[in-house]
């Protein structure tokens, strides 16, 4: 447990009954085990999260099966398939819709680059261009081991968060923002063709 | 009669324009729990009841026939795939049945059985993940779906086994298939297809006359047989109205001639109806597995004197369709004896089984809007391509 | 089965003023074709949908097709490319094309395969639509105008079916060039300069 106490007078209170440790820690530890993603699949990859989710592989193990169908009630998204320009602006408006700490894992090689669509005219070349991404998940379709690990990823991510000073994430910081600009649908493409919000 | 005046419709009014005060409009999707993929219908409500409702397409446009144009044909196949990511065998077959009528290509005995035993294989799983999902629209999330994927993942893992992938398996190829079924894997198959009349029981015994699901689907979302017919509906939905139209057993494509099998038909259109036949219909593809199975020539798999790469048919076009669980998938293919089709058309089943939708939604609650859109089955990689 | 030859005659003999002629396919898959006057094939429509012979309920399919003048493209080490295609729109200044794939339910048989031209790629690019007669087609002709810009007279909704209505252009036009991609950056550029080293 994260604290400045010696390990050892640590680990015989704890036997005690006495558990101490630090406010960080504990919040990290209780976010990154119930992470509640939004009900949100695209394409393909959609299918292989709800296989994670059943019994076989059980999402559930990692406190992660309860999928809110309002962004509001919701950690993570995890885009899952393809998305089109057509779909951009939307996908967009949810992540700004996410109450903070919010997370994004783009699942699948069409969320994080285009994928084998790469080249059609109406889709967009990873879910990058619009919004912050945590955790790239690549395969096509991942496996559902694959978004166990990105997922148990996202957990260290999570865990590693500090609460203060200047590494602080964006939603322990209240100068920072976390809506990003909603692209409109222009005559031959989306309007802008990307955030630039590095 | 057109019943919706497009005109209607959009952020201008509610209520269809009119300024009706009674009338709600609702934006139902792209994202939402129970549209199978990012789906949008504008429905305009009068309290509960559904008086227009408009569906919107194009959110999983991939531009699929695009892409296919600028590749080769062998290319394409594991696009096929991702058209109705649930059935990929079907699609793969149907698209390698269009390339063979297109150039005239051959297909060995053990190939047409292998196909044949896929394509049921898929047709069981995809009607499966229906039941899984038609609960989970009705509002019993989880429980049948945990019974669905449990079953569906032992299909798969005899997918994984002999084609390398769950899902995208990319497997026939023009003239045959990919690659031998490795040892053992016969046994396996057999043991899943000997298992599966226990799990229909299991299903049967949960849900046929299970009284909520019986208030909640009979009744619901009719279609007649001549409106079915005009509207190009295929499929368990075209049965499901009563019209014996199977394209397994109309065009006799495969070796599918050689097995015995009832087509079960329904009588009401409904989405009861639509549901069991799905039910019978899994037990229909057990019997056709247990044949094929048992008959299962020795022999290759691909003549060694077909060209799969830089495959250049000769100048012409040609037009082959399946039976592929979702109902009629067809392959439209123009070639001018390039390496690269001239054009590539997908008929997919999931759009034009949307063609009714709104007139099997109207005068029914918004709860049951999501049922009827379950029943037609649909999957957005098909409708959009 | 048949023939689209023995259709072409069924269908002369009830309207000998329809403008109807056969297209072979060269291909194995000999599915020929019947090429219909825009004006007459409502009616033709009608007659093969009604006829008590023919039965052709179901439309599965309609197709847009891109004829340009030129080909657009050529592709390298390919082998040259057919005459007989080529011959039979060379002669006219570059066209759209629909195809519509008729089958009977009724009576199992099919495919018949109809086809419809317009006039030329840029400003006659009406043609007749024939929902009314094959529900099945509603969406498909949606999909034709929003893809290749034909205009489907008699369509009961004609929009855009795919993409965003304030799109403009037609994708799949052979001469479709999709907008400049000069400012999109390579995938992971914005983790790349977020990572901590």
């Amino acid at each position: 447990m994260n604290c400045s106490m010696d390990q050892e007078l640590q680990n015989e209170l704890s036997n005690r009954g006495v558990h101490v440790t630090s406010l960080e820690w504990i919040y990290n530890w209780g976010r990154s085990n119930s992470i509640w993603p939004m009900q949100f699949g695209l394409a393909c990859c959609a299918i292989e999260m709800i296989a994670t989710t059943m019994a076989r592989y059980d999402l559930a193990r990692f406190g992660a099966e309860v999928y809110r169908p309002s962004p509001r009630q919701a950690d993570l998204m995890i885009v899952a398939g393809t998305v089109t320009k057509k779909m951009a602006p939307l996908v967009v408006r949810l992540y700004n819709q996410m109450a903070e700490p919010k997370y994004v894992i783009a699942m699948g090689a069409c969320a994080i680059s285009g994928g084998p669509f790469r080249d059609g005219y109406n889709v967009l070349k990873g879910i990058d261009l619009y919004i912050p991404v945590d955790v790239y998940i690549p395969g096509c379709p991942p496996r559902p081991e694959a978004l166990l690990d990105g997922i148990m990823k996202l957990q260290k991510k999570i865990r590693e968060q500090k609460l203060l000073g200047p590494d602080r994430p964006r939603h322990a910081d209240r100068e920072a923002s976390c809506d990003y600009p909603v692209p409109d649908y222009g005559p031959n493409d989306l309007i802008p063709t990307c955030n630039a919000y590095t | 009669m057109r019943l919706v005046e497009p005109e209607g419709f959009g952020a201008n009014g509610v209520g269809g324009g009119d300024g009706d005060e009674r009338l709600l409009e609702l934006s139902m999707g792209p994202q939402h729990p129970s549209t199978h993929g990012v789906f949008r219908m504008n429905v305009v409500l009068d309290g509960e009841t559904v008086v227009r409702l408009q569906p919107v397409f194009g959110y999983l446009h991939r531009n699929h026939e695009k892409i296919a144009e600028s590749q080769s044909y062998l290319a394409s196949i594991p696009y096929t795939d991702r058209l109705d990511y649930f059935c990929s065998l079907s699609n793969n077959w149907a698209y390698v049945r269009a390339v063979e009528t297109l150039a005239g290509i051959p297909v060995p005995e053990r190939a047409e059985y292998i196909r044949v035993i896929l394509a049921e294989l898929t047709r069981l799983q995809n009607h499966t993940v229906f039941l899984g999902f038609l609960l989970g629209d009705m509002g019993g999330w989880g429980t049948a779906l945990m019974y669905a994927f449990r079953q569906r993942e032992e299909i798969l893992d005899l997918f994984e086994a002999l084609t390398g992938s769950r899902m995208m398996c990319n497997y026939m190829r023009f003239g045959g298939c990919r690659c031998e079924l490795p040892s053992g894997w016969m046994e396996q198959a057999r043991a899943v297809v000997a298992g599966y009349p226990a799990f229909l029981d299991e299903m049967e015994q949960l849900l046929v006359e299970n009284e909520i699901l019986v208030a909640r689907t009979q009744g619901v979302g009719v279609v007649s047989a001549e409106k079915a017919v005009n509207a190009g509906l295929t499929g368990p939905i075209l049965r499901a109205a009563g019209v014996d139209y199977d394209i397994r057993k109309v065009d006799r494509y495969g070796i599918y001639d050689r097995f015995s099998y009832r087509v079960p038909l329904g009588e009401h259109g409904d989405t009861y109806d639509r549901m069991m036949i799905r039910l019978l219909e899994m037990r229909e593809s057990l019997k056709i597995l247990q044949q094929a199975m048992a008959d299962l020539p020795e022999g290759p798999i691909l003549h060694s004197d077909v060209q799969v790469r830089n495959l250049c048919p000769p100048e012409g076009e040609a037009y082959c369709r399946v039976e592929a669980p979702k109902g009629e998938l067809g392959f439209y293919l123009i070639s001018d004896n390039t390496a690269r089709p001239y054009r590539y058309r997908i008929r997919p089943p999931s759009l034009i089984n949307l063609t009714l939708l709104e007139e099997m939604s109207l005068g029914m609650k918004i709860a049951d809007v999501m049922v009827i859109l379950g029943s037609i089955d649909i999957v957005l990689g098909e409708v959009d391509r | 089965m048949i023939s689209a030859e023995q259709i072409r005659e069924h269908v002369l003999h009830a309207r000998p003023d329809a403008g109807l002629e056969l297209i072979s396919n060269l291909c194995p898959s000999c599915q020929d074709s019947l090429l219909v006057a825009a004006e007459d094939a409502v009616e033709v429509a009608r007659l093969l949908r009604d006829d008590p012979e023919l039965r052709l309920d179901y439309c599965s399919n309609v197709t847009g097709v891109d004829w340009p003048e030129r080909p657009v493209r050529t592709p390298p080490g390919s082998a040259p490319a057919g005459q007989r295609m080529r011959a039979e729109v060379a002669a006219r200044p570059g066209c759209f094309e629909v195809v519509y794939h008729l089958f009977s339910m009724s009576l199992k048989h099919g495919p018949v395969v109809l086809r419809m031209r317009t006039e030329n790629r840029s400003d006659r690019v009406r043609l007749p639509s024939l929902t009314p007669i094959w529900h099945s087609a509603e969406f498909q002709e949606r999909e034709v105008f929003d893809l290749y810009g034909i205009r489907f007279d008699g369509h009961p909704d004609l929009r855009r079916l795919l993409m965003w209505e304030e799109f403009e252009g037609h994708p799949m036009r052979k001469d479709y060039l999709p907008p400049a991609e000069d400012d999109v950056r390579e995938p992971f550029a914005a983790a790349r300069n977020r990572m901590v080293q």
